[in-house]
């Protein structure tokens, strides 16, 4: 069950310009500034990649399961599914043994080899406990990642689609059981 | 969705989409009053200007930021990854550093190239000229500054250049400029023969940077960049300094050439800033670099002719203004108002009494067709090479200036019926400015030899030198940078040069006046008391930073030094250009440190970084600063002079 805020995938927006990707690490620095982010050791990583797929581009992390394989496989309880549904790593507790990493249907763990810790999206908690957006919504120049309550995201689809019936740019995919006739001007 | 920052960009609004960065107040986007009058004006009118359009913007491409993105073949586009985990080469096998020089030097050509071809179309102009000056044929251009003339044919070793018939000698120089375009042998620039100090060419001979012709360094570049060619950043850089140094003297081809067609500088009063517009008389801002056609529109605007059909259509006179260097280069000879820099463009344009803005090249920005068309306002494009969608195009051949200039103001004072009052909205500010500082005029004030003022140097009564020149950028607050490192370099007893859109922002904030002398260091003030100058001296365009490196040339060789051990700095604060990346680099290549108070995009390579702000003042004696905070900036700036002057026996 979806409860909470969700980030939602327009994939048919993506355009692989990685901006997500850049914004993901320069978040995760510690100086969290691109110009001194890239000269940081150990480096910051990016959390978030993009799989060419189908001729489409998809953005890929830390789905958050709801029943995290990667929670079930840690031995040392690094890994832990939050009461908000977020799925969070304790880095201080994690040995590097990287069980999550087999275990995660996503491939979305990744290993920091130079602190031989895993690195995962965190959702970006502390940026929407103040209220801002995800950094990888924030920096996404298409608007194909969005973030909200999962109502307000589908609202924004609904109202979208409902648009594009009404001027008739695009119409329903064949074999669909509902059809929209395009109405006058007005 | 969940709102974020305080406010949201009203045009974007408009459109229905939502904007995820905050916006900035426009206190926030510009230190100009005009300014953020008019960008809350053109937000009221729903006009997206710069501003808007800077902050829609955001985030900007972290690989673009960093100088990691690479488009130059088809096997691209590629990028590098900043952080390690993915590529580190480009398709082609080019690494970050390869790829980050690659640019800069893309950047240096593509500056070389707008000065070049402005200098070629001065040169051309020029030519004609006097060819029909011989023949005794009617031209709207001709030999105005014959002591000018005079003065370069002899600074070019031109035999007997006191006595000799003056159209004569002007081909004699036109011949010298030409050859510096077209030579194909490995010869030196003419004009840096002549130009530089022996010091500086023995340098530039021990690197193998001196340029031999204009046309070609830039096209050598070109052919360096593409795939498969110079990938050592080394190489690249280096070529880079060359390609500025043509860069340089094509700038001081265009500003000489522009002496002799137009006059030689000389002080003048005049206002800046977008209350030099009138409510009630014909509004035309000529805008743009070249001042081939602009200066013909100003003489034309004064004649009775044009006034009388003013009068015709309502309006009480003409008022010619401008926006960047074509303002500059204007208001230097003919004392003609400046409506702004940069950033202003689109704004004088949203005060809706614009009838008229008649623009050549560089700088000037495509979506003032839009704007234009929200009014009566016409955007008048007159070169070739510079045509927008949108714009009326009336195209300016030399032979014809006349002609097209009384069609621009025709059409300009035709539109003053339209203009519809009740959408007029001028803000009510502007400034005083004295302009007109060529190093002429400044050899007069100190009675015809630059004593006085070495002597001050030395003194210590003039601190040190500091240019400060360049553009606007929306990156930063409009005009802030300009302002702030002025004022506190002033105050510190520092005497200020400049050109640009440099020149127009100290106009702007008062920084170009007699009383201005109250905010400089009480030293400094004695001698700008004396000399009755203002703290901070208008040089003129940015094609004039050549007019700062004959000055620094003639102070280097009065103190018999090279120019790197002279207490001086450069600086751009809000560049924007490729053009200030060439000027820079041959400010660099010339002895003068150089600080950007923009980050340029290099940071992706460490080496091409550390090459530019560290390792190039072994072979130049002079490196780039990045630091946009102007307070640290002016602290940098003076420990640097400083310690020239201990290094030149000065006292503090």
């Amino acid at each position: 069950m979806i409860s909470g805020e969700i980030i939602y995938v327009d994939i048919e927006r993506c355009v692989g310009c990685l901006s997500c990707y850049i914004a993901c690490a320069v978040e995760h620095s510690l100086t969290k500034n691109l110009y001194t982010a890239i000269y940081e050791t150990p480096g910051p990583l990016p959390r978030i990649k993009v799989a060419p797929a189908l001729g489409y581009n998809v953005p890929i992390r830390c789905m958050h399961c709801e029943k995290p394989p990667c929670v079930e496989v840690c031995p040392t309880e690094a890994l832990v599914k939050t009461p908000e549904g977020l799925v969070l790593l304790r880095k201080e507790a994690c040995i590097g043994c990287k069980g999550c990493i087999l275990a995660c249907p996503y491939g979305a763990i990744t290993l920091s080899i130079a602190e031989k810790v895993v690195s995962k999206c965190d959702f970006c908690f502390e940026r929407t406990e103040k209220g801002l957006l995800p950094a990888c919504v924030e920096a996404c120049p298409t608007k194909a990642l969005k973030y909200g309550r999962v109502e307000d995201v589908l609202r924004e689809v609904h109202e979208r689609k409902a648009r594009e019936f009404v001027t008739g740019l695009t119409g329903a995919p064949s074999g669909t059981k509902v059809l929209y006739g395009k109405p006058p001007a007005r | 969705m969940p709102r974020v920052g305080p406010r949201f960009c009203t045009v974007s609004l408009l459109r229905g989409e939502t904007v995820a960065f905050p916006i900035r107040k426009p206190e926030e986007k510009t230190v100009d009053k005009a300014a953020q009058l008019m960008i809350r004006r053109a937000e009221e009118l729903g006009i997206e200007t710069v501003y808007h359009r800077y902050e829609r913007m955001q985030p900007q491409c972290g690989f673009g930021l960093l100088g990691l993105c690479c488009w130059l073949c088809m096997m691209g586009p590629c990028r590098i990854d900043p952080f390690g985990v993915g590529p580190s080469k480009g398709v082609c096998g080019a690494n970050s550093d390869t790829m980050v020089a690659r640019r800069v030097l893309l950047h240096i050509a593509n500056g070389e190239a707008a000065h070049g071809e402005h200098a070629f179309h001065v040169l051309e102009t020029f030519k004609t000229a006097v060819e029909h000056s011989s023949k005794n044929l009617p031209f709207p251009y001709r030999i105005a500054d014959e002591k000018k003339l005079r003065a370069i044919a002899r600074k070019l070793g031109i035999p007997d250049a006191d006595t000799r018939p003056v159209l004569d000698l002007a081909i004699e120089v036109a011949k010298i400029v030409e050859e510096d375009f077209v030579r194909t042998t490995e010869e030196p620039l003419n004009l840096l023969k002549a130009y530089s100090i022996e010091k500086r060419k023995r340098t530039f001979e021990r690197l193998g940077i001196v340029p031999r012709s204009i046309w070609r360094e830039g096209f050598e570049s070109l052919h360096r960049i593409h795939v498969g060619v110079d990938a050592d950043y080394r190489s690249l850089l280096i070529h880079g300094l060359r390609t500025a140094l043509a860069d340089c003297y094509a700038m001081a081809a265009a500003t000489e050439l522009q002496d002799v067609l137009f006059g030689t500088p000389r002080p003048v009063e005049s206002y800046a800033n977008l209350g030099v517009l009138k409510q009630d008389e014909v509004n035309i801002v000529v805008h743009g670099h070249n001042p081939l056609l602009s200066m013909k529109v100003v003489e034309l605007a004064r004649s009775e002719e044009m006034l009388s059909l003013a009068k015709s259509v309502g309006a009480k006179g003409i008022n010619v203004c401008g926006i960047c260097c074509t303002a500059n280069e204007v208001l230097m000879r003919m004392g003609v108002p400046l409506a702004g820099n940069l950033l202003h463009q689109e704004l004088a344009l949203a005060t809706g009494a614009v009838e008229a803005m008649v623009v050549d090249y560089q700088c000037v920005m495509p979506s003032l067709a839009d704007i234009a068309g929200c009014f009566h306002t016409k955007l008048i494009t007159t070169m070739p090479v510079a045509r927008i969608p949108g714009a009326v195009h009336i195209e300016w051949k030399a032979e014809r200036a006349d002609e097209v200039a009384r069609e621009v103001l025709r059409l300009a004072i035709e539109g003053f019926r339209a203009r519809n009052r009740e959408r007029v909205f001028i803000p009510d500010v502007k400034s005083k400015v004295i302009a007109g500082f060529s190093v002429e005029v400044i050899l007069e004030a100190l009675g015809g030899t630059l004593a006085p003022l070495v002597e001050a140097v030395k003194r210590g009564d003039i601190r040190g030198i500091v240019g400060i020149v360049g553009c606007n950028n929306p990156k930063v607050p409009q005009d802030r940078g300009h302002v702030e490192l002025a004022r506190e370099l002033i105050s510190n007893d520092v005497l200020v040069v400049g050109t640009g859109c440099w020149a127009i922002a100290a106009a702007k904030a008062g920084l170009m006046t007699l009383e201005a002398q109250s905010m400089a260091g009480m030293r400094l003030r004695k001698v700008l008391e004396v000399l009755k100058i203002p703290p901070c001296l208008h040089m003129g365009s940015c094609v004039d930073n050549s007019r700062i490196l004959a000055a620094l040339n003639a102070i280097a060789d009065a103190l018999g030094v090279d120019i790197p051990d002279l207490p001086v700095f450069g600086s751009a604060p809000e560049a924007m250009s490729s053009k200030a990346v060439s000027i820079g680099t041959w400010f660099v290549a010339h002895g003068v440190n150089v600080h950007l108070g923009v980050v340029p995009p290099v940071l992706g390579s460490e080496v091409v970084t550390k090459l530019l702000t560290e390792d190039i003042a072994g072979l130049v004696g002079a490196r780039f600063v990045v630091e946009p905070d102007m307070k640290k900036a002016a602290e940098i700036i003076l420990e640097h002079i400083d310690q020239k002057r201990k290094a030149l026996g000065l006292p503090a």
